[in-house]
């Protein structure tokens, strides 16, 4: 399959620009990380709306939330490590508790951000986000998505959190392939098992869809890039039509994407789960390549735990 | 240029200090020291300054206030009620299941406030976010923001001192009730801050340091900062946490403490003077 390969983060810098052209009220701050999150592409056609306010990711979310009580869209930009964590006093209780109209957009997400290591890969932000009252999460899986995701975002009154990645990774979704918050988007059918994966790990999981029909297996793969509010009737029908599910994501597996997912099942409809994704340990240094190996994030490890979920698998 | 004579804010300033030590003694909870101090500053700033409409809370070009020392909402609920916000007879609901007085101020819960606050050392962002947009739209509405001292110990308060002062905020108005005393003791035992109003001008604010109690120089204050163009404008007030009730003034101990029944009667008659007043 060789398709383009482009960065999330940078469906979040034309998304923006997008947002800047439509919509007068659309602000964007970042803490000195612009020329990263590509919130820099904004900041040079719409400078009087953008605002960098350095290294102080709590100053950022705080001044987000008086921007939006004063009528703006802001976007508060920086990588998710300093975000999530950092500001998650200032996201729970200043944006989430007041309901304010804030988006922010934690970029470097997974381990593929690579070389910067442990410090610098947000392995857990979608735990620490998902867990709030009125906070969306939403982890597209390649840039097209990411351009509607933060589009999406605009429209969408209330805290939402948008999860972009470092690396470039395989564009195949289609301009025209329709986008809602809360719609899971079910990519390949399939009867024996359902792959549910959000972020550039869902190309991975197309992969893992072929490897396996080649072994006679037919597993659904499902797109699930809103983490909250997920979309529960998607992974009961999924449950109900395969009877076996698999999640991938680039992050812990407490508490993220598989977390959502089991919490689903075991209360409607339990079913046997695998997860693939970081199992409780710190990322390193390396090239997105190794770390996928090293972590478990593979082809094959999505594959191989499909295989592993059949065998747990009733009837 | 106040609308009240400095003779009736003393008036209003004696109800307030009343409904302080009422609302707590009834929620049997709350933060009566730190409301007391900043009586002055308050009742100053809702009756005398602020550009407010109470029976329009969200006309679009009032002044703002963000009270970023959130445990002091007993001070802010009863200047919001006594202004005409909503119905006096809501303040004794204070901290009861399913009030809109909430422990601490929920915007939720009552939605004439600003925001939410109550974790420390957040409002000051909100201020100068709300400050921005005054500026993006041409607004020439005011911003103000009440935080305590030990607040100031929260990094992210020095954080949005830097931002105020970098974008030239001065429709910015911080408030600092500086009465000396945090939940373990001192100030400048439990983490010093002095020397304080040097801190501010080091970080580029207009600083003004005034008696938090008098009003003259509360209100002269204000007047100064609204005449103090280019950059933001710090009023560091020094204060006597639990002021106007004896027991109450320069005590640690009355942060977070509700007045028993006989303390509260103890209190309202040092407030009115003897017996029971209004």
């Amino acid at each position: 399959m060789s398709a383009k390969m482009l960065p999330t983060r940078d469906g979040y810098g034309y998304g923006l620009l997008e947002l800047g052209a439509a919509n007068p009220a659309v602000v964007v701050l970042d803490a000195d990380l612009a020329k990263s999150t590509r919130s820099d592409w904004f900041a040079a056609r719409f400078p009087e709306r953008f605002f960098d306010m350095g290294i102080a990711e709590q100053d950022m979310i705080g001044t987000a939330a008086g921007l939006a009580l004063g009528g703006k869209i802001p976007f508060a930009t920086t990588y998710g490590v300093f975000v999530a964590g950092r500001a998650w006093d200032q996201i729970r209780t200043t944006v989430c508790y007041a309901n304010l109209n804030v988006k922010i957009a934690g970029n470097h997400g997974g381990i593929s951000v690579g070389a910067d290591g442990a410090t610098h890969q947000a392995l857990e932000d979608i735990a620490l986000m998902r867990v709030l009252p009125n906070m969306k999460v939403i982890v597209p899986c390649d840039a097209v998505e990411a351009k509607k995701a933060t589009v999406a975002a605009a429209a969408a009154h209330g805290p939402c959190f948008l999860r972009f990645a470092r690396e470039a990774t395989p564009v195949f979704t289609e301009e025209g392939d329709e986008f809602a918050i809360g719609r899971a988007i079910t990519l390949r059918a399939g009867t024996d098992a359902t792959i549910i994966a959000c972020g550039p790990i869902v190309h991975e999981a197309l992969l893992a869809h072929e490897a396996l029909k080649a072994q006679g297996i037919a597993a659904r793969v499902v797109n699930m890039h809103t983490v909250k509010p997920l979309d529960e009737a998607a992974v009961l029908r999924a449950a109900a039509e395969t009877g076996a599910i698999v999640t991938a994501e680039e992050h812990q597996i407490y508490g993220g994407l598989g977390g959502a997912v089991a919490e689903v099942l075991v209360r409607n409809s339990p079913v046997p789960v695998a997860m693939v994704g970081i199992r409780d340990t710190f990322g390193e240094s390396g090239t997105p390549e190794e770390l996928a190996v090293r972590y478990g994030l593979t082809v094959g490890d999505i594959a191989a735990a499909v295989v592993e979920v059949l065998g747990r698998k009733r009837g | 240029m106040s609308r009240y004579s400095i003779e009736e804010l003393a008036g209003i300033a004696r109800t307030v200090r009343a409904d302080i030590v009422r609302m707590t003694a009834a929620a049997g909870s709350g933060h009566p020291g730190g409301s007391l101090s900043a009586v002055e500053l308050m009742t100053a700033l809702y009756f005398g300054v602020m550009n407010h409409r109470p029976q329009e809370p969200k006309w679009p070009d009032r002044d703002r206030f963000i009270l970023s020392k959130g445990h002091a909402c007993p001070l802010l609920y009863s200047v919001m009620a006594r202004a005409g916000y909503f119905p006096v007879a809501e303040l004794t609901t204070l901290r009861k299941f399913g009030s809109c007085l909430q422990g601490h101020p929920s915007s939720q819960a009552l939605p004439a406030l600003e925001v939410s606050s109550g974790s420390l050392g957040q409002g000051l962002s909100i201020a100068n976010g709300l400050a921005l947009t005054a500026k993006m739209n041409g607004q020439g509405f005011r911003v103000y923001c009440l935080l305590g001292d030990g607040e100031l110990q929260e990094g992210q308060v020095w954080e949005a001192v830097m931002s105020a002062a970098h974008y030239k905020l001065d429709n910015v108005c911080a408030l600092v009730d500086y009465n000396g005393l945090q939940i373990d003791g001192d100030v400048e035992k439990v983490m010093g801050l002095a020397p304080l109003a040097e801190k501010w001008r080091a970080f580029n604010w207009h600083t003004v340091e005034i008696d938090g109690h008098d009003y003259a120089q509360v209100l002269a204050a204000y007047e100064e900062a609204a005449n103090t163009k280019g950059g933001p404008t710090v009023i560091v007030a020094r204060t006597v946490k639990g002021k106007g009730v004896s027991f109450m003034e320069n005590a640690a101990g009355w942060h977070g403490k509700a007045p028993s029944e006989d303390e509260l009667r103890r209190a309202l008659e040092q407030i009115y003077g003897e017996g029971l007043g209004q």
